[in-house]
């Protein structure tokens, strides 16, 4: 992980998109009047009669989406993770998932990581409630390159993807040959003192924290858990089997989210005490990004104390 | 194109209209569960559409030129069930088993099935805007597909059908057809009561639409409106079709309360000798 090598998930989300436009003429691209900062504004500079900007009008572009998807199209359908999975949870749930439709919500802002917007923007249960949906996989991508792989991958998948992305600009912790799979959690080093899941923004502060704890000869694993659904149950009760104690970190609520399917997983598998780090059944607020991973205790220190604990 | 059997005779199609009446009939009764009353206000609708107008063909349901129509008051199934069942998607004797554990006759209509069943609709208001994006798909193919989709009255008090119209008419899709089933009721009583609905017509003028108004029980008067319709260019239709909720029945006709009720046995053999007694002879 270079740390000095920063780029936001919904940069290279636009990027990929615009590229994957160029290999696949059936992508279509949605948004509702945010194309500059989900960065579908790429795509759409590049394929304008490809790129729909339904007005701000969320639920109503989950159903032209739907529409658009029984016609052979792929729409990727972007807003901030708040609108999407939020405001229009019920088109979501009825007119894509019930159907099984081939549309791919790629919703970014999601976190307190947006930052100064504060709580009405900050989405921290879309993990949750996308989750809970039969026939959708959720995808919570840690940095600019499993992202780019991400979007690519989606698209052969023929069923609906919810794809969770940030605002805020995080390092780039794989290189181009690292290999991804959906349903395979990816982990870094061996270490038995403790295992830390983490998703999205928080993989880059656990591995931080990793290095941090390493100068104290304390080793640590980081699981990057970015596939949420389906999640790797394997690799979840190796970690809990393993080490001595278990740490879930995430940008959201601790209700439903990656702490909640790691404890399903144990609690069945492989009873074990977890703790859950993340946003405590409370909304979030103003603040710089870094200030408010700090405030919400969700930042490399936070995980550095919960594990010296 | 697929190739189509057109039903042109008048007597012919209010004869298949009435036979989807008692099918619907029968539907509620068996399940004992289900929507009469607008079901039977836009039977003639869906025979003029099914019979008449609609390039389909029940032998290929997912032929991608076909026509597309979306129930987006999906809970009027019944009359979805027995006007694809009529044209031959499926068989009549799968009605009898709508609503029960093992059907594929869901209490709303599911794409994945029923053949013949172009979306997946029931909550309310959001058939219309994946109408939109079928129009849009077929715009950018070239493939001069039509697509029709039905709503309800009390529907429209949905925002989301607003949005929808404000989509078909940006982007021009003159091969939009909606249909307002125009019955005046919702379960809670009159549409203008319970929402406050006034001014349909403005209203779909306003979002830019081709407003035709029609007596949606004259399946003459509605083969003129669609026709009508397809030959406007560059903007959406809208077919306001004026109906009677529980159209056929005595006893349902203008009765809020028959928008999700089943008959007993005595109602239903009354509203089936009703029903028999309209038939034309061919």
């Amino acid at each position: 992980m270079n740390i000095e090598n920063k780029i936001a998930t919904r940069q290279s989300y636009g990027e990929a998109l615009a590229e994957l436009g160029e290999k696949n003429e059936n992508v279509i691209v949605l948004d509702a009047d945010l194309s500059s900062a989900t960065k579908t504004n790429i795509f759409a500079n590049k394929f304008p009669n490809r790129f729909i900007n339904v007005g701000i009008a969320e639920q109503n572009m989950m159903g032209i989406a739907a529409g658009l998807s029984t016609y052979g199209k792929i729409p990727y359908v972007s807003t901030f993770a708040v609108f999407a999975a939020g405001r229009a949870y019920d088109q979501i749930r009825t007119s894509i998932c019930y159907p099984n439709l081939n549309v791919k919500i790629c919703a970014t802002h999601a976190g307190v990581t947006v930052g100064e917007d504060g709580a009405t923007h900050q989405m921290l249960e879309d993990l949750s409630l996308m989750r809970t949906l039969p026939n959708m996989t959720v995808i919570s991508p840690s940095d600019d390159t499993q992202t780019k792989w991400v979007i690519e991958e989606i698209s052969k998948i023929k069923a609906p993807v919810y794809v969770r992305l940030a605002r805020l600009a995080t390092p780039v912790i794989y290189d181009a040959n690292q290999k991804f799979e959906i349903g395979k959690g990816i982990q870094h080093g061996n270490g038995t003192e403790a295992t830390i899941f983490a998703t999205g923004v928080t993989v880059s502060e656990a591995l931080k924290a990793q290095e941090e704890l390493q100068k104290q000869n304390i080793n640590v694993r980081v699981v990057d858990i970015f596939s949420i659904k389906p999640i790797d149950k394997e690799i979840i009760i190796k970690c809990a089997k393993e080490t001595k104690k278990i740490i879930t970190v995430e940008d959201h609520s601790i209700i439903g989210g990656l702490g909640s399917a790691v404890c399903e997983v144990l609690s069945e598998e492989y009873p074990i005490k977890v703790e859950r780090m993340g946003i405590k059944d409370t909304f979030g607020k103003s603040g710089k990004a870094d200030e408010l991973l700090k405030y919400f205790k969700i930042d490399s220190n936070a995980i550095v104390e919960k594990v010296l604990q | 194109m697929i190739l189509i059997m057109k039903i042109t005779k008048i007597e012919a199609l209010e004869n298949i209209a009435n036979e989807i009446r008692i099918s619907i009939i029968e539907e509620v009764y068996n399940a004992q569960s289900g929507h009469p009353g607008g079901s039977l206000s836009c039977s003639d609708i869906l025979t003029v559409l099914y019979f008449n107008q609609m390039n389909i063909d029940p032998k290929k349901p997912d032929a991608k030129e076909r026509d597309r129509f979306v129930l987006s008051k999906g809970h009027c199934s019944p009359a979805l069930y027995a006007t694809l069942a009529e044209k031959g998607y499926f068989s009549k004797d799968l009605l009898k088993d709508f609503r029960k554990l093992e059907s594929n006759l869901q209490g709303h209509p599911d794409i994945n099935k029923v053949p013949g069943v172009d979306m997946t609709t029931g909550s309310l208001g959001q058939g219309l805007s994946a109408a939109v994006g079928m129009a849009m798909a077929s715009k950018m193919e070239s493939a001069g597909c039509r697509v029709y989709c039905l709503v309800g009255d009390g529907e429209i008090e949905e925002g989301q059908i607003w949005e929808a119209a404000m989509s078909a008419s940006k982007n021009k899709l003159d091969n939009l057809c909606v249909i307002l089933d125009h019955n005046g009721l919702q379960i809670d009583g009159k549409v203008e009561d319970v929402g406050g609905l006034t001014d349909i017509k403005e209203k779909f003028e306003s979002f830019g639409f081709n407003v035709i108004e029609v007596d949606g029980h004259n399946i003459e008067n509605l083969i003129y409106a669609f026709n009508s319709a397809k030959q406007k260019k560059g903007v959406p239709s809208v077919i306001i079709a004026n109906t009677i909720k529980g159209k056929g029945v005595s006893f349902m006709e203008n009765e809020a309360s028959w928008h999700g009720k089943a008959p007993n046995e005595e109602q239903y053999k009354q509203a089936i000798s009703e029903l028999k007694l309209k038939h034309f002879s061919n």
